[in-house]
């Protein structure tokens, strides 16, 4: 195996684990808030699980790309490729963005929907409101999905 | 992020939806008679179901216990709100000392939860055995223990344990790293100190009185002082001089309009509170929004008692949180 097949597989453990430690603690938090608010009021169960689900698509869209990039590099079928140096580190820079931002995402996503559950407790009548603000911080995940897809389906193996 | 206080605060939030609101406080003012107001609220749930309550003094005491059973089981380390329980272990130790001079009195003199427990004070006071106080509490006690034994002054071992709670609050405050914290030891003690000023200025207290029963604070106590020597309306103008300009408005109307604007001034503290989803200040903000809705139905219900008329009421009812 060759430093660059190396490096493409610590480019996919990358998106998997660090997008996967920002959902944890996201959806952790939020479910911490959603624990305090269904010990006094238990109707409101379902609004507080969705909120706490939000945070928990930046792991999902890290063992995409993870996954993307294992079948690009060919480890999934059983016969890894002999990657270049250069196009190892092309794979690697690929799947930072999620990676990145997956964790960074994650964690603020989580704090946010802690918010909005303090919303729901107080109002639940203003669920919809409440979901529209962690579901803002999703629009980096997804900017940083796409780029990664993008970028890793460009590289040429 | 700050400690794990994520669970307790959105509890808290759900909590706060049973709080009375301003509208709710004028509901039980417009009921006729006491025992509509006692029904108005055990209908809201107080009293609780398990032990049937008619006396006011029960329910409320009941209601108290109930809220710092419910912040036990959210944060178990009750040391963060020393703070808040300081005035009730102080007072303890006031009538402690009353009772092991006196000897027995029926009444209820204690307030419950306090570590160490009223009780507990007493027996340490009648043994003298001051070291097994908290340090802070020995030498406070000893000496107004030996001053209420050999004077029999009882207001003087009063000021004594009080001077010393005022300066525990102000060091649990600064000690302390949450912000909101800090401002209500500040508050708590600047206020303490105006309602000792306007008292001595109506009773006529001596600038030694006075200097003994002030902590330093934000305020000039020797201006404090000055003015409260010189009478009641020198201590409105001192206040109008300074960030507590408002007391000195409230004075001018109304004894009982500046006891209000006493509490209020903490809820005015607290009620940023209200957007915190993360630390513990959003706690202390409940705790002392419901002593403070406590404190209010206790006075809806003691002046419907007393058949005050409603406007004399309204003038005494503290603003609410929510």
């Amino acid at each position: 195996m060759t430093m660059g097949t190396v490096l493409a597989l610590l480019g996919a453990s990358l998106a998997v684990i660090l997008a996967g430690m920002g959902s944890a603690f996201g959806v952790a938090v939020a479910g911490q808030a959603a624990s305090g608010v269904v010990s006094e009021d238990p109707n409101q169960f379902a609004k507080v699980l969705i909120l706490q689900l939000l945070p928990g698509t930046q792991g999902i869209y890290g063992l995409l790309v993870g996954f993307i990039a294992l079948s690009k590099i060919g480890i999934l079928g059983g016969s890894p490729a002999e990657l270049s140096l250069q196009t190892g580190l092309m794979v690697l820079a690929a799947c930072l963005p999620i990676a990145v931002v997956g964790l960074v995402s994650g964690r603020n996503q989580g704090k946010t929907a802690v918010s909005a559950i303090g919303i729901v407790a107080k109002k639940p009548d203003q669920f919809g409101k409440a979901m529209l603000f962690p579901a803002m911080v999703e629009t980096y995940a997804i900017l940083a999905l796409l780029v990664s897809i993008l970028a890793v389906n460009g590289i040429p193996v | 992020m700050a400690k794990d206080y994520i669970y307790a605060v959105a509890r808290v939030r759900s909590l706060e939806m049973s709080l009375f609101s301003g509208a709710t406080i004028e509901q039980l003012l417009a009921e006729k008679k006491y025992e509509d107001c006692i029904r108005f609220i055990k209908d809201k749930g107080w009293g609780g179901t398990e032990a049937d309550f008619s006396a006011a003094d029960d329910i409320l005491a009941y209601e108290e216990a109930k809220t710092w059973k419910t912040v036990k089981e959210m944060v178990p380390d009750m040391s963060e709100f020393s703070v808040l329980t300081l005035p009730n272990v102080y007072h303890n130790l006031k009538s402690a000392i009353k009772v092991a001079t006196m000897g027995e009195v029926n009444a209820k003199v204690f307030f419950d939860g306090t570590e160490p427990s009223g009780e507990k004070m007493t027996d340490i006071i009648k043994r003298t055995a001051y070291e097994e106080l908290p340090e802070s509490m020995r030498a406070v006690a000893k000496e107004a223990y030996e001053s209420f034994l050999h004077t029999g002054d009882g207001q003087l071992c009063d000021i004594i344990i009080d001077r010393a709670a005022l300066k525990a609050i102000k060091a649990a405050g600064e000690a302390s790293k949450e912000k909101l914290l800090q401002d209500y030891a500040r508050t708590y003690v600047d206020v303490s100190v105006i309602r000792i000023a306007v008292r001595s200025a109506k009773t006529g207290k001596t600038s030694e009185f006075m200097k003994r029963a002030m902590e330093p604070c934000s305020l000039n106590i020797d201006k404090l002082v000055q003015a409260a020597l010189a009478g009641e309306d020198d201590v409105i103008d001192y206040l109008l001089q300074t960030e507590y300009k408002e007391a000195g408005e409230a004075l001018k109307t109304s004894s009982s309009a500046f006891e209000c604007w006493c509490d209020n001034q903490i809820i005015e503290t607290i009620k940023p509170q209200k957007y915190n989803s993360f630390t513990i200040g959003a706690i202390v903000a409940y705790i002392l929004a419901r002593l403070n809705e406590i404190k209010t139905v206790r006075i809806v219900l003691s002046g419907k008692e007393n058949h005050l008329p409603e406007d004399a009421i309204r003038e005494r009812i503290r603003e609410m949180y929510v």
